[in-house]
């Protein structure tokens, strides 16, 4: 083993924003049929890594070495062009585009100058092959699930004769069984030599797959390890740097009574609510005080149960009831006034506006709830801003900053705060901790524990069962857009219990249906 | 029964039309459904020399047209082929008048609107500047520099115009103009461009999604340059065809002409946001207002601004049409 040769290395590379330093001295290497886990948290400089090395940014200090030769992208193309291909957190695809051309945009196979449109198709369908996915390849990308759209990007990446391919947090939004998938993918790949680089944030999926694990933490290389060597403790500590057992003393600090919050009439009360084509009818009382988790796989319906509560999407069957009074919720604003508040699953694209500040972003929905012929005050907005940013730990603590420049976790730390400055009776948070580091996880589950400790409902949507477990009073299940079942988290209920439920759910559907 | 997690649609049935054909097949129907009315109604108008008029009236609006689809395509628009158009006229005709040889002033005459294109392209791309506002002073530029060359129209005596304006191409007992020729060379080349060279796909990718398209590495800086230029070059020879029409070059000709323009193509199916359309849905869209105005000089009692009123109301159609295909997408 000693024998074998990086086939990239990465030198003290440095990288500056202005006000942040980015990256600063890290090494990074890469050996050729490896799975090479990078690891951090939300803005220990793991996608600025990757952007420098594809060319997306300009390096400040360092070299990049690949084959022995040093190299410096202008561009991912170039980049591609040298066997170093990329696939974004986000499909990075055309949507209006055929799945084939999307494969082979930008190196269409020609015959005499003109594309030929029969070789790109088989040419496609045979890479799809090789993947296990057979689907039409002449239809659009966008008719497809984010799932194959990943996977038609992870084709795009390796048809390239790839030798080094990075995935960063391909797997985020994706099911179980497709994440089965995408990592055998992986190991397949692995195989025939390609080195690739994997950042995700799921432990299971670096142990799993993983040879070895750089950790970065605020910019600076913490050190390369053997997976085998670094046992999932240790690596956490490094991510973090600190002794974290905080989410053990969570489950203490909780102290769930699912007696103590059902007592009482409801806050909320969903009779019979439902959309044709979204979700089948439901019934699902949530008390004041009382977390309500929603488990069940990807596409069963849990974010359209959300929308239907906070009038998002209209329903049409079935009442819903907030304080004992039947009311229709027809659009967000009519149920911005009724206290209910929603955090949206997709915080780039429904939530967050990326060039305005964080202070904006965080008065929006107050300003919102007031009018637009009331604005709050600056004083008022600064003081507000100050304590939410400082509750939150909101980094950089700078409210005058876009929020893009942000790290995933403290998006999603100041979408909540959006919200909480309102002062929500129910608060929706629809996986609020998808996509971010541990540490920012851990506040966030320990905030939504101290909420409902303080009289806030919550219905808490996740598509990781432990969370769900850990925080919840109450946990609802969904499966083929259909609430299958409502189980009370006492101390018999397990995780076990749960994946039962979703499962069960279709094969007695007579059976369960709630 | 086990489902797979990356579920395969089913198979299309052979006579269910994808999604992305719906506006071009509409535009399509309302074509022949307005052709049946004028069949029914006048006598006249069954006379296959009443669509051969179409083309040759509207040939320019064709060319430029097609220019324009390559810029909407991308998610852009191009304000400044009217006043390009214009200003193409306006030049052969001061040049002509001069005694310059036609050749050359040909060669000349189609340099300008790429040139011009060319420049608002490269603004709109480095400078990071919204193309409305860009073609728009490209509009008054070329607007200004027609009269500025001449406050009054020039006529053109020359043999090669003249000759190429009178030249009637017989098929049949019908005949078109060397004009119509030369459109659908256009459409013709522009077609095969759009679906079989790689820049007509980089023109889509931009238009889809320009943040992907340059993370797949497309070069969306040149290919927004050049379909400026496209649209410009496709102005200049619209300006020459407006040339052998009118036979002259006037300074306040073809005012307004982008807003037909983009009506043409919007009706003929292409998204205003780009990324969806073809070239041949912006023919149809052509047609259609060749249709309506056939139409109202047929009945002869109404005015022409019926043109516009019927324009105007297909427009707000095919824009909801676009919506709701959109929304049904989802």
């Amino acid at each position: 083993m000693s024998q074998r040769h990086p086939v990239l290395t990465m030198t003290a590379i440095s990288k500056h924003f202005p006000g942040v330093r980015a990256l600063d001295g890290v090494d990074f290497r890469l050996f050729p049929g490896e799975v090479h886990a990078l690891m951090g948290e939300n803005g220990a400089g793991k996608s600025t890594l990757i952007k420098v090395l594809t060319g997306v940014y300009g390096t400040d200090a360092g070299t990049i070495t690949l084959d022995g030769t040093q190299v410096s992208f202008t561009g991912p193309m170039q980049a591609a062009a040298a066997g170093v291909s990329t696939v974004y957190q986000e499909v990075n695809l055309c949507t209006n585009l055929s799945v084939a051309e999307n494969i082979f945009i930008g190196r269409e196979p020609r015959r005499g100058g003109a594309i030929n449109w029969r070789q790109m198709r088989r040419q496609a369908q045979e890479a799809l092959a090789r993947l296990d996915l057979h689907i039409d390849v002449s239809e659009l990308l966008g008719s497809y699930s984010l799932a194959v759209q990943q996977m038609v990007a992870i084709a795009r990446a390796v048809d390239v004769q790839a030798r080094v391919l990075i995935l960063d947090e391909p797997t985020s939004s994706l099911d179980a069984d497709e994440v089965a998938q995408l990592l055998r993918i992986m190991r397949q790949l692995r195989d025939q030599g390609i080195a690739i680089l994997f950042v995700t944030h799921f432990l299971d999926q670096v142990y799993g797959i993983a040879d070895r694990i750089t950790v970065l933490r605020n910019g600076r290389l913490v050190g390369e390890y053997l997976t085998a060597d670094l046992p999932q403790l240790a690596l956490v500590e490094k991510m973090i740097g600190k002794e974290l057992d905080a989410l053990e003393q969570l489950d203490s600090e909780a102290g769930k009574d699912p007696a103590r919050v059902a007592e009482g009439s409801p806050l909320v009360e969903a009779d019979g609510l439902g959309r044709s084509g979204a979700v089948a009818p439901f019934s699902l009382t949530i008390h004041a005080g009382e977390v309500v988790g929603m488990a069940g796989l990807l596409g069963s319906g849990r974010t359209e149960v959300a929308r239907l509560f906070f009038g998002a999407d209209r329903a049409d069957k079935g009442q819903l009831v907030v304080d004992g009074k039947p009311v229709a919720i027809r659009n967000p604003i009519a149920a911005i006034d009724r206290d209910i508040a929603f955090c949206s699953e997709n915080r780039r694209t429904e939530g967050l506006i990326g060039e305005l500040s964080v202070r904006e972003n965080i008065i929006l929905a107050m300003q919102a709830a007031r009018g637009w012929l009331r604005p709050v005050p600056r004083r008022k907005q600064d003081e507000l801003v100050q304590r939410w940013i400082e509750a939150l730990s909101i980094r950089p603590a700078d409210p005058e900053r876009p929020v893009r420049n942000l790290s995933g976790g403290n998006q999603q730390k100041v979408l909540l705060a959006r919200w909480l400055i309102t002062e929500p009776r129910l608060l929706i948070l629809d996986e609020p901790t998808r996509g971010i580091d541990i540490g920012a996880k851990t506040e966030i589950q320990r905030l939504v524990a101290q909420l409902s400790d303080g009289g806030m409902a919550v219905l808490f949507i996740s598509a990781e069962l432990e969370e769900v477990l850990r925080l919840s009073h109450k946990v609802a299940v969904m499966r083929d857009r259909q609430l299958v079942a409502q189980l009370t988290n006492d101390e018999s209920l397990d995780a076990d219990r749960v994946m039962r439920a979703i499962a069960s759910g279709a094969r007695q559907e007579g059976l369960e249906k709630a | 029964m086990t489902t797979t997690p990356l579920a395969v649609r089913a198979d299309r049935a052979w006579w269910r039309v994808p999604q992305r054909h719906v506006p071009v097949l509409a535009t399509f129907v309302l074509l022949l459904v307005m052709y049946g009315v004028g069949v029914a109604q006048y006598r006249a108008f069954s006379n296959i020399q009443v669509i051969f008029n179409i083309f040759i009236d509207n040939g320019f609006l064709l060319v430029v047209a097609v220019g324009m689809t390559f810029v909407i395509l991308t998610g852009g628009i191009d304000l400044s082929v009217g006043s390009v158009v214009a200003m193409t006229a306006m030049v052969s005709a001061s040049l002509l008048r001069d005694g310059m040889n036609p050749a050359l002033v040909l060669v000349i005459a189609l340099l300008i609107g790429p040139v011009l294109g060319f420049a608002m392209g490269c603004v709109i791309h480095y400078f990071d500047i919204q193309p409305f506002i860009v073609t728009l002073a490209g509009m008054f530029f070329a607007r200004g520099m027609c009269t500025w060359i001449s406050s009054t129209s020039i006529p053109i005596t020359d043999g090669f115009w003249t000759s190429a304006a009178q030249e009637r191409i017989r098929l049949g007992e019908n005949f078109v103009s060397v004009s119509v020729l030369i459109a659908l060379a256009v459409v013709a080349v522009a077609a095969f461009a759009l679906a079989y060279t790689r820049l007509g796909r980089n023109v889509y990718a931009i238009g889809g999604n320009p943040q992907s398209a340059l993370l797949m590495g497309l070069p969306v800086g040149r290919t927004k340059i050049a379909v400026y230029t496209i649209s410009g070059l496709c102005s200049a020879i619209g300006g020459i065809l407006l040339s052998f029409y009118t036979l002259s070059g006037a300074p306040l000709i073809a005012i307004g002409m982008e807003l037909d323009v983009i009506a043409a193509v919007v009706i003929g199916g292409t998204l205003l946001t780009g990324g969806s359309g073809y070239v041949f849905g912006t023919v149809l869209g052509v047609l259609v207002l060749g249709v309506i105005q056939t139409l109202i000089t047929f009945d002869g009692s109404l005015s022409s601004w019926w043109t516009k009123i019927v324009i105007g109301a297909l427009l707000f159609a095919f824009i909801l049409l676009q919506r709701l295909v959109g929304i049904r997408k989802k």
